[in-house]
Order: structure tokens, then C-alpha cells, then sequence
């Protein structure tokens, strides 16, 4: 199984995205920014965390517009796989590839602690293996994962079943205490949690591992 | 030619800078600031010297970048 991580100016959660990739058994490629052709035989693709562009703009909204982009946008859209986490699920939502915007946290203060996730769908290759209503603690850092989208979209989120996590307790004012989505076919997800940082007894938890491993396992088994 | 881009949270957006900008106002001392709203303001100098297309232009920009639609409205002022 082969894997990219995409790496922008300001990314810096590249490299602990790789290891987890590398960690559930995927062949990782690092892609820069300014790439403008991914890997042949490609079965995901990372979007880490980090300030992209020093998010300027907006965040995320630079890094949308790289050439590597349209690339990944054209990777997913024939169906592929695309993980993007903090800063990448912000690229994500940028990319128009996830519906929704994240804004500044309500409370305006940098947000940096393990939190309890509800896994809301098992719908997907990263959530299969926790199961519905599972719950689980994840690290977040970040200043702007305040999701929000119109109550339309809100709903259809909930109806199709593509809101992957919730927040057991919200720490940024995410609209619905959404943590993370998928798209329509249920094959990208973004998230403002980070899984890469839960793989190991020395992260202080291990429940990021399991994304990582079930996406493996539905890759294989495709 | 100038462009000056306004963005602004669109109404019925939260925007909690806005709200912390206003209880400082109040902890100053200005009393009667019912809302306060934050936004964004930029300027671009324009090699177009037409009015109408250079107003065409900005707004494709805003709506490929300079403003997030599904939270932010803009406005386009040109010269």
C-alpha cells in the first residue's frame, strides 16, 4: 500500500503523519507543495497539520491553491482516499473537497489537550475498526477548528451519516461538537484531532493507531 | 488601477473576535457599542486600466480566494 504526505511551507506535523502511515504498514512518499504529480499507484493521501502558509489569508486557503492540489482534488474525486488532519482538514474545506469552513475558536484561545472523541459513524475505512459510539481520546492544537456550516449542510451531514467524530466535550465551539467529516463516498476525511499523535504508549494513548490500521486493512482487502 | 476588497463575516456568523473586541470597548469604558463586527481589508494595484473589467477580475479573485463564501461575504470597490 503505498501513501503521500504532502508537505507546505509551515507544515509541521508532516513527518509524525509518515511514521503512523509507515507504522499501519503503507510505503509513505513525501510530496512537496509544488509537485505537480503525485506518485503512480497511490492509495492515500495525507494532508498534516501544521500553519501553512503561516495561514495567511485564511487558513489553509494558500495551500488549497497549490499545484499540488489539484492534484490531490483529482485524486479524490476519481475516488481516492485523502486524510487531512488540522491544517489539512482546513485545506480540505478550502479545496471545496469537504463542505463547511473552520473559524477562530470560540473561546479565541489556542486549544492544546487530549480529548474525548464519539466516533458517530463506522461508515469508513478509518472508523470501521472503533465502531459506532465508541469513544476515544485524541490530542487536539489548534486556534481555528470552530466548525461551521449552514443548518442545511449541518443536517445533511447528520442524515448521510458522514459526521465522523464528536467532541464528548466541545472545546472550540464547533457547531453540532463536530470534530470531523466525510465526504459523500465516505473516503476523505478531515479532522481537527490528531490521530498521528496516539499511536504510541509514549504519546500517552494509543487510539489514533486504529485509523491508520483500518484504513490499511480496507485498502488490502479492496 | 486600485482594487479595495472588504471582507466581512457574513450576518448570522458568529464572530468571536467581534464579541471580545466589544467587552474590551466596555471594560474601557465606552459605553453603547451594541455590536461589534471584524473583518478584512485589501488593497491590490492593478496593471488593468479598465474599470468594468478590472472589477470583473476582483471579483473572480474574491471568489477563488480572497473571501471564503461559505462564511464571508466581500465587497469590490474599484479606483
Amino acid at each position: 500500500m503505498r501513501a503521500a504526505v504532502v508537505t507546505f511551507p509551515g507544515s509541521n506535523c508532516d513527518r509524525d503523519l509518515a511514521v503512523a502511515f509507515e507504522a499501519a504498514g503503507f510505503d509513505v512518499h513525501r510530496v512537496w507543495h509544488k509537485d505537480t504529480a503525485l506518485p503512480d499507484n497511490l492509495d492515500v493521501i495525507g494532508l498534516p497539520g501544521g500553519f501553512s502558509f503561516g495561514d495567511y489569508l485564511r487558513c489553509g486557503a494558500i495551500a488549497a491553491n497549490a499545484p499540488i492540489c489539484r492534484e490531490v482534488k483529482a485524486f479524490a474525486e476519481r475516488g481516492g482516499h485523502v486524510l487531512g488532519i488540522c491544517n489539512g482538514f482546513q485545506v480540505l474545506l478550502e479545496t471545496g473537497l469537504l463542505p463547511g469552513a473552520l473559524m477562530r475558536n470560540g473561546s479565541l484561545h489556542f486549544v492544546c489537550k487530549p480529548v474525548g472523541l464519539r466516533v458517530e459513524s463506522a461508515a469508513s475505512p478509518y472508523t470501521a475498526p472503533y465502531g459506532k459510539g465508541a469513544e476515544i481520546t485524541i490530542p487536539v492544537a489548534h486556534h481555528d477548528g470552530n466548525f461551521q456550516a449552514d443548518a442545511d449542510t449541518l443536517s445533511m451531514l447528520d442524515a448521510e451519516g458522514r459526521i465522523a467524530f464528536r467532541y464528548a466535550e466541545n472545546p472550540n465551539g464547533s457547531a453540532g461538537d463536530i470534530a470531523g467529516i466525510l465526504s459523500e463516498n465516505h473516503r476523505v476525511l478531515g479532522m481537527m484531532p490528531h490521530p498521528e499523535r496516539a499511536i504510541d504508549e509514549m504519546h500517552g494513548g494509543t487510539d489514533g493507531a486504529a485509523l491508520f490500521a483500518g484504513l490499511a486493512e480496507a485498502l488490502v482487502s479492496a | 488601477m486600485k482594487a479595495t476588497v472588504t471582507v466581512m463575516l457574513k450576518n448570522g456568523v458568529l464572530d468571536p473576535q467581534g464579541e471580545a473586541v466589544k467587552s474590551a470597548l466596555g471594560a474601557l469604558g465606552f459605553a453603547g457599542v451594541d455590536a461589534v463586527r471584524q473583518g478584512k481589508v485589501i488593497e491590490l494595484d492593478l496593471a488593468e486600466a479598465d474599470a468594468t473589467t478590472a472589477e470583473a477580475t476582483v471579483t473572480d479573485m474574491c471568489e477563488k480566494l480572497l473571501a471564503n463564501t461559505v462564511i464571508e461575504s466581500y465587497r469590490v470597490e474599484i479606483g
